[in-house]
């Protein structure tokens, strides 16, 4: 599947990978807390998102959405697959994106498979909101479809 | 007396840290690992509802959790120092009605939701009080003048040793 170049955004710290310290333990401030990217697939903009989207991360999840649609991405797919976490700032953030790129007939779904993501689209009845598939070539061809 | 008692100051980062001490507790407290993912989740709701009623109101105090094995039982209870918010609710528009959500839970007030400006103009900080009400099967929420309180709770097995 060809695809375009691919960005990546965030501050070093925030940046690195899981470490573990010499003693086999993971130290707390050696977790990925949230890293972000994004590139662009079959003409829709893909974004991938790693770690934990809460009231601390999420407001840089909602500045990369908004510099997105600025720049005239309408259709857009949410990779996250590798969150570990999201809590209802997440949920808002996410809603947020979804409005924006509906003002400009576009679209917002989101690609993931984990039961522990998942419950909370549940609970809050966004399964109904957003489009959820199990990978992105299967979020774009749907997309593509509806087109 | 709490397993554990937290404080920290209201910062968002500080939630973080508050989920995983939760989560070690609980399991430490034997509630089952099926479960931890809802404690994990229910704990970030409420510790990010008063991080940001403390911004509002009164960043200068910490918001607390304490955290109790109760035998059969982990209970959680975090508490805000934030009075009620009487702002205009112009802005609010609730998605589900955590009054009731507290009502029906024993709640002692109903509970004032908060703008919901500081969550991207969509969901008012209530809307966690309702996640939490659809993770943990005993959630009671009560709002005082001194401040409002979660109190929520899990079955959990013999402690660990």
């Amino acid at each position: 599947m060809p695809r375009g170049s691919s960005r990546t955004q965030g501050p070093p710290d925030q940046m690195a990978r899981a470490g573990r310290r010499d003693d086999g333990c993971m130290a707390l401030e050696d977790f990925v807390e949230l890293k972000l990217g994004h590139h662009t697939q079959d003409g829709i903009e893909v974004v991938d998102v790693e770690g934990e989207i809460d009231v601390y991360t999420a407001p840089r999840l909602r500045e990369l959405l908004i510099d997105l649609v600025n720049k005239n991405n309408y259709n857009l797919v949410v990779n996250m697959e590798r969150v570990e976490f999201l809590d209802s700032t997440g949920l808002g953030v996410l809603v947020g994106g979804l409005k924006r790129v509906r003002a400009y007939d576009g679209s917002l779904d989101l690609v993931c498979t984990q039961e522990r993501i998942l419950k909370i689209f549940r609970i809050t009845g966004l399964t109904k909101v957003f489009g959820i598939h199990d990978t992105v070539d299967e979020a774009i061809a749907a997309r593509k479809a509806e087109k | 007396m709490a397993t554990v008692e937290v404080t920290f100051t209201p910062l968002p980062a500080h939630v973080r840290t508050a989920r995983l001490v939760a989560t070690a507790v609980a399991r430490r407290s034997g509630v089952a690992e099926a479960l931890l993912d809802e404690v994990r989740l229910a704990v970030g709701e409420a510790c990010s509802r008063a991080v940001e009623a403390h911004r509002r109101h009164c960043p200068a105090e910490p918001v607390r959790i304490e955290l109790t094995d109760l035998g059969s039982r982990f209970e959680v209870v975090v508490t805000d120092a934030a009075p009620p918010d009487i702002g205009s609710d112009g802005g609010f528009s609730p998605v589900m009605d955590t009054a009731a959500v507290a009502a029906a839970n024993g709640g002692s007030a109903p509970f004032r939701p908060v703008p919901a400006e500081t969550r991207d103009g969509t969901f008012p900080a209530a809307f966690g009080l309702a996640v939490i009400s659809g993770l943990a099967d005993d959630v009671q929420v009560s709002s005082t003048d001194a401040g409002l309180s979660v109190r929520m709770s899990w079955p959990a097995g013999p402690s660990g040793t």
